[in-house]
């Protein structure tokens, strides 16, 4: 196309020239072609009434696929959904999907589940395609090395309408993370540390483009955690460049090309990754060999430091909005300056949610978990992201590792991350979760949420206080 | 979507930064499925604090939201704009957006101007020291003037042009319908297909 310049490119601009219907002229945005879009019950209901009112169609139906994840209950899900609200939403979107001829998948389906796991798990999600849905977390498929982002209910509205959106091109961020994790470290660690070093709103109008050793040896799992959380540093999309891990992982799954549709896409995914000598309007370089595990102290998901660390001081910080901030946030959160964090106890453990629930995930988790009791008082969730990834745990026994620990083993759906469900903290409680926000009140009213990593999770989950696994490794040793 | 030109209102200042779209509208309202009506779900923990701005009496009917750097962060809900709007407030200033939430609110008439630091704080000194003051905000001309504060703010070309036009972005779009087709149909079999079901 003669749109396309003729100077090296980043991944994140080949994805958008690719995929540009109009170009913006005069200030205008350019319009962008939606190669998949998803759809839950929470940001479609008003867009699907707009459809009826001006009396459109879903344009591309088969671009189009819904999953009920927010709302649904982890317990008894043959059941009617007790609380009212959420019913009339999951009943809603069943309604419009019969009703425009979206593909659904309902609770009890095996393909059901949180809308980020289920478009990974079915081969939808590929390298060099864009991903939208009603929901920020949908940077989470930026992994696969393609553009995806959230939107808003008007949007969802304009791509059931249009299958485009207009757009205004993003800057561009390199995050450059080299190195080798420690034992104990994983990918949440690095994403959590990149967010405590540029900021909750440090990524605001740039996608970030994840690169370095350290990220090429991730798996897609983790690779999808990284992406996930790049929304929480203010960023509109991550993206991590297609690889063999990418295409391994792609391939033979339910809805990924085939035959010479499969060879004719992985040469154009291979054509994908930033050309040398493409320029970023920023660069972060991260040093993953002295990562250390990450937990949030705060109510914003920058406010993290090493596990080995301590509670910040305010009082140094000198930046007066991040003071004030930090000084609300520790009333908040019940906590001093100066604390060690592996000194604070926890009341419950969450592990699941769109960044944290996928079956490697699980498995991190079970392997620390595994032939151990939790401590006592602590309540400890494990959700898994899809009904299908539930299958796949129950089939290598790792349901019967957690409920040996004393860990509840739920149903699939977003769950206690944002409490949508009755999946909640009371008021006060503290909650060590592998999910992506801890803002005031988002896992329960008055609840206080630390993020972590699954193997931080269930360190603590051992431990019933902040932890990581090699805590555990000492106290073995002390024991011993 | 209504034209925006200026608009003149009692403003609210909220001196907090990186107001998140959970405070804006906690998740427990976002199980409705209608588009209006969450007037009363705005900042619906915060309101609990009898000393809360918007339960202070002078700021009754306020229209004009005052808030710190990085408004409307999180979550990519539509609802936060909804309930601000409901609410009654027509515009929001503050010294800097979250990109979605930014989007949102160009969508549904919400106009989010962004302003300086030395402006945001003299625009508080100003509604502080005479609580219930109006503010007017001039579209056409970016600006905003408090008495005899004038100050100008900052919002792209193109969603001031629809505002000011009160354009639907579907219409919009739809005058592309020939170039869709197109790109349509040079679009490579490999790409994703959600049906049939595999």
């Amino acid at each position: 196309m003669s749109t396309i310049p003729d100077r090296p490119r980043t991944l994140a601009e080949k994805v958008w020239d690719d995929h540009l219907v109009v170009k913006g002229e005069g200030g205008s945005p350019d319009l962008i072609y939606i190669d998949l879009h998803l759809v839950h019950e929470v940001t479609s209901p008003q867009a699907f009434d707009g459809l009826r009112a001006e009396g459109r169609p879903v344009r591309r139906l088969d671009l189009t696929i819904a999953t009920e994840d927010h709302n649904t209950p982890t317990l008894e899900i043959d059941k009617p959904i007790a609380d009212l609200t959420s019913r009339t939403q999951i009943e809603t979107l069943r309604r419009n999907a019969e009703e425009f001829g979206v593909r659904l998948h309902s609770l009890g389906d095996k393909e059901q589940g949180i809308v980020h796991v289920v478009g990974p798990q079915l081969g939808l999600t590929m390298p060099g395609i864009t991903v939208v849905c009603g929901d920020s977390h949908t940077s989470t498929h930026g992994a696969f090395g393609a553009m995806a982002f959230g939107i808003g209910t008007s949007e969802v509205e304009h791509v059931l309408a249009t299958q485009t959106l207009p757009l205004k091109p993003f800057k561009t961020m390199a995050i450059t993370v080299e190195g080798t994790l420690k034992p104990g470290v994983s990918a949440k660690d690095i994403i959590l540390a990149i967010i405590a070093k540029i900021g909750a709103n440090g990524g605001q109008g740039y996608v970030l483009e994840f690169r370095g050793s350290a990220i090429r040896a991730l798996s897609m799992e983790g690779r999808m955690t990284i992406c996930n959380m790049s929304i929480e540093a203010g960023a509109r999309a991550g993206m991590i460049a297609p690889d063999e891990t990418t295409f391994a992982y792609v391939k033979d799954k339910p809805h990924a090309p085939q035959g010479a549709d499969w060879d004719e896409a992985v040469a154009y995914w291979r054509t994908l990754p930033s050309d040398e000598g493409a320029v970023y309007d920023a660069e972060v370089f991260l040093d993953a060999d002295e990562l250390e595990p990450f937990v949030t102290w705060g109510t914003n998901p920058g406010q993290g430091v090493s596990l080995n660390g301590v509670i910040p001081e305010p009082a140094e910080m000198a930046d007066p909005n991040e003071r004030a901030a930090a000084e609300r946030a520790l009333e908040y959160m019940d906590l001093a300056p100066g604390t060690a964090l592996k000194d604070v106890a926890v009341d419950a453990v969450f592990m699941g949610s769109c960044t944290n629930s996928r079956i490697e995930d699980l498995r991190q988790f079970a392997s620390i978990v595994a032939g151990r009791t939790k401590a006592p008082g602590v309540r400890v969730m494990v959700v898994p992201g899809s009904a299908r990834v539930r299958l796949e745990a129950e089939a290598e026994g790792l349901d019967k590792v957690f409920t040996d620990f004393g860990a509840e083993w739920r149903f699939a759906g977003c769950s206690m991350c944002l409490g949508m469900n009755p999946d909640q903290l009371a008021p006060g409680e503290r909650c060590a979760s592998t999910s992506n926000r801890n803002f005031e009140g988002r896992q329960g009213k008055g609840g206080r949420t630390h993020l972590v990593s699954p193997l931080v999770a269930a360190a603590t989950a051992v431990l019933g206080r902040l932890a990581s696994p090699s805590d555990l490794d000492a106290l073995t040793l002390t024991e011993a | 979507m209504e034209k925006f030109t200026r608009h003149t209102g009692v403003g609210v200042p909220l001196k907090r930064s990186a107001v998140d779209t959970d405070q804006i509208i906690p998740a427990v309202y976002l199980k409705r499925v209608t588009k209006t009506g969450f007037e009363d779900a705005l900042f619906a923990n915060w309101r609990q604090d009898p000393e809360f701005v918007l339960n202070q009496d002078a700021y009754r009917g306020g229209s004009v939201l005052v808030a710190g750097p990085d408004f409307g962060t999180g979550s990519s809900r539509e609802h936060a704009v909804w309930a601000l709007r409901d609410y009654g407030f027509r515009v929001v200033l503050s010294t800097k957006f979250a990109d979605i939430f930014r989007g949102n609110s160009g969508k549904q008439g919400l106009v989010t101007g962004v302003v300086t630091e030395d402006v945001l704080e003299a625009i508080w000194a100003a509604l502080e020291a005479d609580p219930g003051r109006e503010i007017t905000v001039d579209l056409e001309t970016r600006t905003v003037a408090v008495g005899d504060l004038q100050a100008s703010f900052e919002i792209d070309d193109y969603t001031r042009w629809r505002l000011l036009e009160g354009l639907d972005d579907i219409g919009l779009t739809l005058r592309s319908e020939d170039q869709i087709a197109q790109f349509e149909a040079r679009r490579e079999a490999w790409r994703p297909r959600t049906l049939p079901v595999r």
